[in-house]
């Protein structure tokens, strides 16, 4: 008997490291090796540029009228409209003006035969006293107006509103307003009896020139009539209003008063992307009437509008996000068809990182895919609707960066949720079918008559279809009338809401998948 | 040489029972075809319980709101259609079945007969849970005779059209979506196309502002055209009448399997 160790085998291969950054190599090696999954990545970039190219060729063409318009850019750099009545001096330094508003009344155009039938005050004519940097449309301001059915409104800047008094305006019951400059800062009184006055707020206009144009103003905005609502979208008549407001106690304190008012149209004309009747004032003694067309306010794209919004050229991300969804499904599905899911697993036995590093690798493809998509997109569409003398909506650089690696990011996740569901189910048909009914039908659906409209802002809020609330580019206004629908593009949630309802879902997957993966056997 | 006919015939019947053999033993069949039911009704419901029609002269179509679960029940009729062919080449059964058969056309001939059979008895029970829900549930939210809504009633003409003619139409969306499997065979491709196909003419047409072009894109899209069979009012102002659309569902049924059929025959398994 011999007595000795048995010295027990030991591979000379040395032991392979499992840490997260070998996991996340290991499934990019997977990715780019299997070529069906990236042609299918390059297809969903092409399909999503070319359908946004047609849906910006496939505008209507411009008729003469209609042609090369443009709007004014608000000092926040956000598309404005800035058509007015203006009875206005200069005004140097700090001052104030004071006037009385004794009625307001509107009817709507005599000059557009074929529309509406009648309009009557609109609910957002205004008339006011008005301090702004200059006559040039797009310019800072700060107003006190009466509006039709709004009440008493401090208005600044295009997107500011602040309310004072409700009620009507009439002879019985008039309307005090006062503005105060002092320096850059405005503030706004209202009365109702011209003797007790109420601040209804202050506002700073950063670099506010120190000669400023004053004075009285009227506005009432153009007239909608929504004439269809199919599934080809919203048809409507949209017309010029004429509002007219009577003012008096008229009186305006500061250096180089006591000039002429003059009265001029601010905006408008020709190549104004809103109709716009004219006006006109009549003074006799202290007493000012005014007529006023047009609107001093946020624009808003919407039926019977003009203009296109940015992310018109980005209708191609939903062909995009069915090609990546199924690429994302099978990138789980297929190792289980092949059973490389054992091989997997075997080699890396923590299961949760796994999956994890797969959402990684996924989502960081479709996010850099996505964006040269999104960014072909509404580069190309933009200027095919240019182009074409399409208005485009200007919007701010930083709302543009959102558009763009906001439907980056969008696609992303609804890959991540791909992969989770399909993970779930394990088979792929099931899985893609999910995901493209959750995040593509309540879109249709939205659209009138398939659902009524209270209905269809629901399912945009609690499906994942709301992510695609990113993609709003123009924001709703309160204080502009719009069909604020998701037809002419506006979603029920605010644009990073409507995102985080889309990730909720992923991360609710993710976490669902983990679990199973781990609790089943492969 | 005389008993070739009979063993044509004989073949086309084993092949239909090989099939339903198949289908009905495929675990996930039976709950699609549950959730192909379950799923119209319920969104069909929905729709009927969020509608309103305030006043005479609302303008809404009840039928159509009472059909609206179609959009859902299709994504799962075409879930199913693909498993039926693309389920054999992921598992390779399909080699099996054209060794047993190797007349191609007639495995596929059969698939699709067998398939049409499921899904129209699915459909019928659909069709009629979304407007038994619609007649219920719709006089509640104005649809009276007063407004001019007399209760869903398949005696009436339009909305008997409407009721069949969606049962019709989910077995051609069955059709376009087993066409389309045997055409790109891996199943996650095929609900993509499928579903791609049908959802994408819609979104399209609403961005695209030409008229004539939105008209054109609502002519040749599958489902915008072929659900227009569910339209019984302002038949007038339809881009397509309602079996004209109905047609150009079959038309792309019929593409979708000449393209399958054809790639099935030419191809390896």
């Amino acid at each position: 008997m011999t007595t000795g160790t048995l010295t027990p085998y030991r591979s000379d291969m040395r032991a392979g490291r499992d840490g997260f950054g070998q996991l996340l190599r290991a499934e990019w090696t997977k990715f780019r090796t299997v070529r069906g999954w990236v042609i299918g990545m390059m297809a969903a970039v092409l399909v999503t540029v070319a359908l946004g190219l047609l849906a910006s060729s496939g505008h209507a063409v411009c008729n003469g009228q209609a042609c090369n318009l443009s709007v004014p850019t608000g000092p926040g750099g956000e598309a404005v409209t800035d058509s007015f009545y203006f009875v206005r001096q200069p005004l140097a330094g700090s001052g104030s003006i004071t006037v009385r508003v004794a009625s307001l009344s509107g009817g709507n155009t005599s000059h557009n035969p074929g529309g509406p039938a009648t309009a009557g005050l609109q609910p957002w004519a205004k008339a006011g006293i008005i301090i702004k940097e200059n006559t040039r449309p797009g310019s800072a301001y700060a107003a006190m107006v009466v509006t039709g059915s709004h009440g008493v409104r401090m208005q600044y800047n295009y997107t500011g509103d602040t309310a004072g008094l409700a009620g009507v305006v009439s002879r019985a019951s008039p309307r005090w307003l006062r503005l105060t400059r002092s320096g850059d800062t405005i503030t706004g009184y209202e009365s109702a009896n011209g003797s007790a006055w109420t601040k209804v707020g202050t506002v700073r206009l950063s670099g506010l020139s120190p000669v400023v144009q004053t004075g009285l103003f009227v506005s009432s905005p153009a007239y909608r009539q929504v004439t269809s609502q199919r599934l080809l979208g919203t048809g409507a008549v949209i017309g010029p209003t004429l509002a007219t407001a009577v003012f008096d106690h008229l009186s305006l304190h500061g250096t180089q008063t006591g000039g002429a008012w003059h009265g001029s149209l601010i905006g408008g004309g020709a190549s104004g992307a809103y109709p716009v009747q004219g006006g006109g004032y009549h003074r006799a003694g202290g007493r000012f009437t005014v007529s006023g067309s047009g609107d001093i306010a946020p624009a808003v794209a919407g039926a019977g509008d003009p203009g296109q919004t940015i992310e018109h050229s980005l209708a191609g991300a939903f062909a995009g996000l069915i090609v990546l969804v199924v690429v994302a499904a099978m990138f789980i599905t297929a190792e289980y068809q092949r059973g490389l899911i054992r091989t997997t697993l075997a080699a890396s036995p923590r299961r949760g990182p796994v999956l994890a590093a797969k959402a990684i690798v996924i989502g960081a493809v479709t996010f850099v895919a996505g964006l040269a998509a999104a960014a072909a997109a509404v580069l190309l569409g933009g200027r095919v609707l240019r182009g074409n003398g399409i208005l485009v909506y200007p919007v701010t650089p930083l709302t543009e960066v959102r558009v763009v690696a906001g439907t980056a990011a969008l696609l992303a996740i609804a890959a991540v949720l791909a992969l989770a569901i399909g993970a779930i189910l394990r088979r792929s048909a099931a899985a893609v079918a999910a995901v493209i009914v959750v995040i593509v039908l309540p879109y249709i659906l939205a659209v009138p008559h398939v659902m009524p409209v209270a209905a269809a802002q629901w399912l945009l809020r609690i499906t994942p279809a709301a992510g695609f609330a990113i993609q709003q580019s123009l924001p709703q206004y309160p204080q502009v009338s719009n069909a604020y629908t998701p037809s002419s593009g506006y979603y029920p949630l605010a644009p990073w809401a409507g995102f985080a309802v889309l990730c909720g879902y992923a991360a609710l997957a993710l976490g669902l998948a983990i679990f199973l993966l781990r609790r089943r056997d492969a | 040489m005389s008993q070739a006919p009979y063993a044509n015939w004989v073949s086309m019947r084993e092949a239909l029972h090989a099939e339903w053999t198949k289908l009905r033993t495929a675990p996930g069949t039976l709950w699609l075809l549950v959730a192909v039911v379950a799923l119209t009704a319920a969104l069909s419901a929905a729709a009927a319980a969020a509608a309103t029609c305030p006043s005479a002269g609302c303008g809404q179509d009840p039928a159509k709101i009472s059909l609206t679960g179609i959009y859902l029940g299709q994504a799962v009729v075409a879930v199913l259609a693909v498993l039926a062919i693309s389920g054999e080449y992921s598992t390779g059964m399909i080699r099996t079945t054209l060794a047993a058969m190797p007349r191609r056309t007639t495995v596929l001939a059969a698939k699709a007969a067998i398939l049409t059979g499921l899904v129209l008895t699915a459909g019928t029970i659909a069709v009629l849970g979304s407007v038994l829900a619609g007649r219920l549930i719709l006089p509640g939210h104005g649809f009276t005779p007063a407004h001019g809504y007399p209760p869903l009633s398949l005696a009436d003409g339009p909305v008997l059209r409407a009721a069949a003619g969606s049962v019709l139409y989910l077995a051609l969306i069955a059709l376009l979506s087993l066409g389309a499997a045997t055409t790109v065979r891996d199943s996650a491709a095929a609900v993509g196309a499928a579903l791609g196909l049908l959802y994408l003419f819609p979104i399209i047409a609403a961005v695209v502002t030409d008229p004539h072009w939105q008209r054109h894109l609502q002519q040749i899209g599958p489902m915008s055209a072929g659900l227009e069979i569910q339209a019984t009012t302002g038949l007038r102002s339809l881009p397509i009448g309602p079996w004209a659309g109905l047609g150009v569902l079959a038309a792309w049924a019929a593409a979708a399997l000449l393209a399958g059929g054809l790639l099935l025959r030419l191809r390896d398994a």
